[in-house]
């Protein structure tokens, strides 16, 4: 089971800014271990940001992404107490989503 | 990516040497400096307000919210051979209290008849009130490749819940005073295949290891300077680790045999430092370079 994201949205002027942080390990598939064989691939794929069922954010990530990614964003619109939603998906299939509330 | 974890593997194997090196340049006699080296020290506390710089950007979003966010869940959660949370752990405020624990550790612990900081208190309640062995959470207690230990996030969420907070290590019963002592006295005692002592690279100003600064814990600006950058979040590998690692990674460093997981020690060493800090806000766990 995938651990728990971080999520921060502020609504400011008409637009809202989102900070994101995942918990991932984001391994390259091109590392070995102490004996020598590789450390297989493990990073996130997919990831998209939803607001009142509109996505606002969607994105086909790769392996040059770091470890506990960091995503900042923002999109026009959001109002203070309106949830945002967010899920990622990676090369295991394994998923996470969290919801915040805009502040 | 990968060639940068690599390099941080070699580099680390280079660490130990250069504490070394950077121990006998302080001892010989000081000349003059000339400008190249001069310039070269600038350069190296330029790299400092960088790493500065980077970690205020950094302060709402740091990688350490995500162990937090671990520890409380661990914390919380029925876990062991007893099926039990650590919601009934005492942090020195009572059973179940953590909000200002943190910055209230080490202290004397009468159950378990020990001065205690707080790893190796939480491991203490692990496994007591969780049935975990002790021996098991010795094993592989610091966080590598493999993972992150349970005690790392759960000390990473209870210091967190110290955020904001005045470090106030106690010293009012005889066994605190005593730890103080003998902590001192760890100190600075010289030994080990080098003749080294933690106070050979922490018991005066300016001294460095490659482009970190070290703090002179005997001070009380390097204590809580040592106090407040820990649990941290390495950024080099991308691993969150607490006092606890610091402490054996110094002892490794120094070719000292490496003391044992959650000991005496370690407890000792982190009431000498927790008293020299005394009286600072503690800002909670941060990044690492």
């Amino acid at each position: 089971m995938a651990d728990p994201m971080r999520i921060r949205a502020v609504a400011k002027d008409g637009a809202t800014s989102v900070k994101i942080l995942m918990a991932h390990e984001m391994e390259t598939g091109q590392r070995k271990d102490g004996a020598g064989k590789p450390i297989p691939a493990h990073f996130i794929q997919q990831i998209s940001a939803t607001w009142q069922g509109k996505v606002v954010l969607s994105a086909n990530w790769g392996t040059a992404i770091a470890k506990n990614p960091f995503l900042e964003f923002s999109f026009k619109g959001g109002q203070k107490g309106e949830k945002i939603q967010v899920t990622w998906t990676d090369n295991k299939g394994d998923k996470r989503t969290d919801e915040a509330t805009i502040n | 990516m990968s060639s940068i974890k690599l390099r941080a593997v070699l580099a680390l194997s280079g660490l130990a040497l250069a504490c070394a090196a950077h121990a006998q340049q302080a001892a010989a006699p000081k000349k003059p400096a000339a400008p190249a080296k001069k310039a070269a020290t600038e350069s190296k506390s330029a790299i400092s307000a960088e790493f500065e710089k980077f970690r205020e950007v950094m302060e709402d979003a740091s990688p350490a919210e995500l162990f937090e966010a671990k520890g409380e869940e661990l914390w919380k959660t029925r876990r062991g051979p007893k099926n039990a949370s650590l919601e009934q752990c005492d942090l020195g405020l009572g059973p179940g209290v953590i909000k200002g624990a943190y910055v209230r550790l080490p202290r004397y612990f009468a159950d378990a008849d020990q001065v205690m900081d707080a790893e190796r208190r939480i491991v203490h309640c692990m496994v007591t009130l969780q049935g975990f062995k002790a021996a098991d959470l010795g094993k592989k207690p610091f966080s590598s490749g493999s993972g992150t230990p349970d005690p790392v996030s759960l000390v990473t969420y209870v210091a967190a819940q110290s955020r904001g907070m005045k470090i106030a290590v106690p010293q009012k019963h005889p066994r605190e005073r005593e730890a103080f002592n003998v902590g001192k006295e760890i100190f600075d005692y010289r030994a080990g295949a080098w003749d080294f002592s933690c106070a050979s690279c922490h018991g005066e100003e300016g001294k460095r290891i490659r482009t970190q600064d070290l703090p002179n814990l005997s001070t009380k600006k390097g204590a809580i300077a040592a106090f407040q950058s820990w649990p941290g979040y390495r950024m080099t590998g991308g691993f969150m680790h607490t006092l606890q690692w610091r402490m054996n990674d110094c002892f490794r460093q120094q070719r000292f045999p490496e003391p044992g997981y959650a000991s005496e020690t370690i407890a000792d060493l982190l009431t000498y430092m927790g008293v020299n800090a005394n009286g600072h806000v503690y800002k909670g766990p941060g990044i690492k370079r």
